[in-house]
């Protein structure tokens, strides 16, 4: 009743090409952004840290691995290396550039992770599928052990860690630990919604039609004159990008402090895999929902016995836990293995006829 | 340019000095090597019949590892405990055929990827459930001695686990090529639909692949259970067969044992003559690089059937 569009006619083509073609769709986004904007109104501090940061961190990571595996169709399993490159340049930027404003500094730490992004994305052009997979897998372990080794990168200090130093923007105190779990909500949030909004007006850009056509069949796509070191290597770089960006967040806003296993194979780079297989292949609302969902069961499974008065011990919990993630992956995978994205859709189509069906 | 010489001269000149160094340190490479050729053929053998790249290889062998040693712990015999987590192996492969495989058919390779993700840790968490999460010791009755052929230093243990390795890779040669059922999983792994219409079953098929992957997995757990201990880790070891896996092509089985060598010789001596100008613990990464390198040259791997594409 309330969402049809019937009567919205597009009489030009930039109407018919708007990201939100639908009047209802652009409220809600708006609505839904607004809401967001308020949480820290109403949720308390662990509330903040332990989930909303870091789910937006997360969302972040998983559209730019959608951005790379969805849309044009490369598999990788480097996510949490990229990540890492972003908070190790992040680190070193603030640390070593006196007065040099945090928010730039981020988006650099974006540009190295790029950088890094486009040496490890070379192999793409020779090789695909599960062997580029695995060959991303080179780029996991050696940048990871590269961090380890390598005493400049954590500016020597003997624990090894790197730890976000206190950084004002505009006059308010948004990174290390003293900052409030508000800023640092804050700036989460407003990162997600610039870089989710540019992530849709790719896709639906020159560039984003060229790496579908790369990811649907690159040597068509070649044949039609579409440049296949490009478009993957720009790939690479974009996705590596927002990776470094939301690893540099990672440290910066949400842990505070961090060594390279927090960037490991299992922590980031399966997670983020699983996020956006289970919230949708090419679909930046689905990576956002995956990221929710993947984030949220584990914290569901740990709270919810002690919830129902249930007393078990932390081992056997954990195990349960592991047993409860695995099956529902299998389940979701077998029930809907184009995920979230998909469901929204039969959903919608249901609420354009809701309540009258025929 | 103290670096460089560290890399490019260094080593080539310590590998001339000391020989029996080299030739110590291919051996042991060798014997690590058919180590992760076993768990490769794991991957290989459900890749090539079902088109799944299995990530829960490494897992299996932990589950299995556990299962083992689990049984002996409770005072099962050896061989009675041989047998039990054989049957276990054959009950998982059931289980996942009827709960998973058949419902998966005709899906992406990555959406099965994630399955097998996500029956990873399932496998994992059941195994630590039922038996702890301490490190074991697996005592099976390998004699562990050094001894001297000429001047390099050998164990017994390693050689003795080359053997069992050498073993298994013949047997199942000998299966492939010779039983029904071998030619069957073959025909199957060459197209789906013709395999369908000459009458071979896939559903029992791919029982029948789980069946011998998990025994790859089972003996793949007793040795290097036997050699480190059973532990959480063990399941890691697929990481290892990753890059055996792109070296020697995911659809070959002698790529998955000539490539396990040349990982593990590889490995061993690169740690040994440039590890130091690294810095040390090189090995984690080395490999992915050398399979990598590899693979710039030769995409399909090394006796991975040749990407022809057609538009």
């Amino acid at each position: 009743m309330f969402y049809r569009e019937a009567g919205q006619f597009k009489t030009t083509y930039r109407g018919d090409q708007a990201v939100f073609p639908i009047f209802q769709d652009k409220i809600a986004v708006f609505a839904l952004i607004i809401v967001a904007y308020m949480v820290p109104l109403v949720a308390n501090e662990y509330w903040l840290q332990a989930i909303f940061i870091q789910f937006l961190v997360f969302a972040l990571m998983a559209i730019g691995l959608n951005l790379l595996m969805g849309y044009a169709g490369q598999v990788s399993l480097g996510t949490g290396a990229f990540a890492a490159v972003g908070a190790y340049a992040c680190y070193k930027l603030t640390t070593n550039i006196e007065g040099m404003n945090v928010i730039v500094a981020i988006l650099l730490s974006g540009g190295c992770a790029a950088a890094v992004g486009i040496v490890f994305g070379l192999p793409s052009l020779r090789i695909k599928g599960f062997y580029l997979a695995v060959a991303t897998l080179a780029a996991q372990f050696f940048i990871l052990w590269l961090f380890n080794k390598v005493g400049w990168f954590y500016n020597d200090n003997p624990s090894g860690t790197i730890t976000a130093p206190p950084r004002e923007f505009m006059g308010f105190l948004i990174t290390g630990p003293r900052a409030t779990p508000e800023a640092r909500y804050w700036v989460c949030l407003t990162f997600l919604v610039a870089f989710a909004w540019f992530a849709k007006n790719l896709v639906r850009g020159h560039i984003g039609r060229s790496w579908m056509a790369i990811r649907d069949m690159d040597i068509a796509a070649e044949i039609i004159g579409i440049r296949p070191l490009q478009t993957k290597l720009m790939a690479f770089a974009i996705s590596s990008f927002y990776c470094g960006v939301a690893g540099a967040l990672m440290i910066f806003c949400w842990l505070g402090s961090a060594e390279t296993e927090a960037f490991d194979l299992f922590n980031v780079s399966f997670r983020v895999l699983f996020m956006i297989i289970i919230g949708g292949l090419g679909s930046i609302g689905g990576s956002i929902l995956g990221a929710a969902f993947i984030i949220l069961v584990p914290i569901f499974l740990t709270n919810f016995p002690p919830m129902i008065g249930l007393d078990i011990s932390t081992a056997l919990q954990k195990h349960l836990e592991e047993i409860i993630f695995g099956v529902m992956i299998v389940v979701f995978l077998i029930v809907e293995p184009e995920g979230f994205a998909r469901l929204w859709q039969i959903l919608r189509e249901k609420l354009r006829k809701w309540p009258f069906p025929y | 340019m103290e670096f460089l010489e560290s890399i490019f001269v260094a080593p080539f000149v310590e590998m001339w000095n000391y020989p029996e160094f080299l030739a110590e340190l291919i051996l042991v490479g060798l014997s690590t090597g058919v180590l992760y050729s076993l768990v490769a053929l794991g991957f290989v053998l459900i890749f090539k019949a079902s088109g799944m790249f299995n990530f829960a290889q490494g897992a299996m062998v932990l589950f299995a590892a556990l299962t083992l040693v689990g049984l002996m712990e409770h005072g099962v015999p050896l061989w009675a405990a041989l047998l039990l987590s054989m049957a276990v192996m054959v009950g998982l492969a059931f289980a996942v055929e009827r709960l998973m495989l058949r419902y998966l058919v005709n899906q992406e390779g990555l959406i099965l990827f994630m399955a097998t993700i996500g029956l990873n840790f399932i496998l994992e968490g059941t195994g630590q459930l039922f038996w702890g999460s301490d490190v074991k010791r697996l005592e099976i009755g390998i004699p562990d001695k050094p001894f001297d052929l000429g001047p390099i230093l050998l164990n017994t243990f390693d050689v003795t686990a080359a053997f069992i390795g050498a073993a298994l890779v013949i047997a199942l040669a000998v299966f492939f090529q010779k039983t029904p059922m071998g030619r069957a999983l073959r025909a199957v792994a060459d197209d789906h639909q013709a395999a369908l219409s000459v009458g071979i079953p896939l559903k029992t098929i791919w029982v029948a692949v789980w069946t011998i992957a998990g025994i790859v997995a089972l003996v793949a757990g007793i040795v290097w259970g036997a050699k480190s201990g059973v532990q959480f880790s063990l399941s890691l070891i697929a990481l290892k067969a990753l890059p055996v896996l792109i070296l020697g092509g995911f659809t070959s089985v002698p790529g998955a044992i000539v490539g396990g060598l040349i990982i593990g010789v590889g490995e061993k001596v690169a740690e040994g003559f440039w590890g130091p100008a690294f810095g040390g613990a090189i090995e984690n990464w080395f490999a992915y690089m050398l399979a990598l390198a590899f693979l710039v040259f030769r995409p399909q791997g090394l006796f991975g059937e040749k990407i022809i594409e057609r538009v």
